[in-house]
């Protein structure tokens, strides 16, 4: 049939393939690092926007609005092609990882808010009243409640980086889709890029399962 | 008498709402105050201000033993020896009853995980739970998590505690057992300020009631005099309004 040998062309499929899993080793290793250090500048932010002095709560606000405001694509064509221009030349990779971080940092650390807003008064009132410090509150008492209550919103933005790594394409980078894009126009069929769609598709559809999972058990209310 | 809980002038504002206007009041150490009065009238305000979980209008003045409370570094010296027990427990859902007790004396007081349960264990013998320590408070009753709450504010070994309604939020058939605790903890000599209505329990425990109304002290004397020979009208009216029901 006409419609399976332009979409999914089995030999075609087969013969990408290996370049196909060099791009999703790629599309991986961005996302990866870009949620580990997007979770660090976010629980920096966070902490800072809720418990800084005055001025540095309104830079972290700045921050957070901004990186929330700005389309990734623009941020990352402006990473790429505009700071070269002062001199700050960093590589695709660098480029991808750093334009999905700092907007990935905003969204945590309105998720790392909401997780800490989200615990009663009375426990660090209590905390208080015993004489615990701030950071023995912050450790023994609040993230770890925190933690429980934001890991859904987490695995939820986790999903969103890894989709977003796909931009990274348009910075050269050989990421999961680029190197579709480049292996349908080799064979001159579409079929990679129906690949890389499966892909995508099997590596994130049990993450959003396990985003479901986790909001119907808390929703359950395991207190 | 020595006071170890020495207030004057001291005054607090919600916006235009005076919560707290003007309190002098000295309580000695060992002494059992019971603090009385209608809903809204300052009296937790006034005990959450000792420990600093409530800030008050410049000019109050508060010590604790000698030490201001005010923020800065003597807080934490005044909260280590300032224990409190809160309406709602504010137990801490993700430990156990044991380390609920043990968190603070081995981050506040350095002491070893050891020897804190050690002393966590013997105090829950003492508030009568001894067997519940494995468990975790969402599986206790609300007496019982009270009475966690108590040991935990006595593993500081503080030299004051505050109670704040402690028993407001229990069902009636366990309000009992936790004022047993504290009237149990009334001979110990440890200082205690408790907001409360129970108005039997202060009569049986306290040293002296403090009536307050409007955010001002309007009388204070033992138990008799307050009960049995209320000066005020304001007194006599609120007393008449929850002793009568």
């Amino acid at each position: 049939m006409d419609l399976l040998d332009t979409f999914f062309n089995v030999p075609i499929l087969i013969r990408t393939f290996p370049l196909l899993l060099a791009g999703l080793a790629v599309t991986i290793q961005i996302g990866a690092t870009s949620i580990v250090a997007g979770l660090a500048l976010g629980l920096f932010l966070c902490l800072v926007r809720l418990y800084g002095p005055r001025p540095v709560v309104l830079l972290a606000r700045l921050y957070i609005d901004i990186f929330r405001s700005i389309p990734l694509l623009v941020l990352l064509i402006v990473v790429y092609y505009a700071l070269p221009f002062v001199g700050i030349r960093l590589s695709p990779f660098l480029s991808a990882v750093v334009a999905l971080t700092l907007v990935s940092g905003a969204y945590t650390a309105e998720i790392f808010r909401a997780g800490i807003e989200a615990i009663p008064a009375g426990q660090f009132e209590a905390s208080r009243a015993l004489g615990l410090g701030y950071r023995d509150m912050m450790v023994d008492v609040i993230l770890p409640q925190a933690v429980k209550i934001v890991i859904p919103p987490l695995t939820n933005n986790c999903i969103n980086v890894m989709k977003d790594t796909a931009l990274a394409s348009v910075v050269a980078m050989p990421d999961l889709l680029k190197q579709a894009t480049q292996a349908q126009a080799l064979a001159a069929n579409p079929s990679p890029l129906i690949g890389a769609a499966l892909i995508y598709l099997a590596f994130l559809w049990p993450l959003v399962a396990l985003v479901s999972r986790f909001e119907r058990r808390m929703g359950q209310g395991t207190r | 008498m020595a006071g170890i809980i020495k207030i004057s002038n001291l005054s607090k504002h919600y916006g235009a709402f005076a919560a707290l206007t003007e309190i002098d009041l000295e309580i000695a150490e060992g002494e059992v105050v019971c603090v009385i009065g209608p809903s809204g009238s300052g009296k937790s305000t006034l005990i959450r201000c000792i420990n600093l979980l409530e800030s008050y209008s410049a000019g109050g003045i508060i010590t604790v033993d000698g030490i201001p409370v005010e923020p800065g570094r003597h807080l934490a010296q005044v909260r280590a020896e300032v224990g409190m027990v809160f309406q709602s427990f504010n137990l801490f859902p993700h430990m156990s009853v044991l380390r609920n007790i043990m968190l603070a004396p081995m981050r506040v007081r350095k002491m070893t995980a050891a020897r804190a349960e050690e002393k966590a264990r013997e105090l829950l013998a003492r508030v009568g739970i001894a067997e519940q320590a494995e468990k975790y408070p969402g599986h206790l009753s609300g007496g019982q998590q009270q009475r966690v709450a108590i040991a935990r504010a006595l593993a500081m070994e503080p030299r004051v505690l505050l109670f704040d309604e402690p028993t407001s939020a229990l069902d009636p058939e366990m309000v009992g057992e936790v004022l047993d605790v504290m009237r149990a903890l009334a001979g110990t000599g440890v200082t205690m300020v408790i907001v409360t209505h129970e108005m039997g329990f202060a009569r049986q425990v306290a040293d002296r009631v403090i009536f307050m109304n409007g955010g001002r002290i309007v009388e204070t004397g033992t138990p008799a005099e307050i009960f049995d020979a209320p000066r005020e009208p304001r007194t006599r009216d609120f007393l008449s309004a929850v002793l009568n029901h």
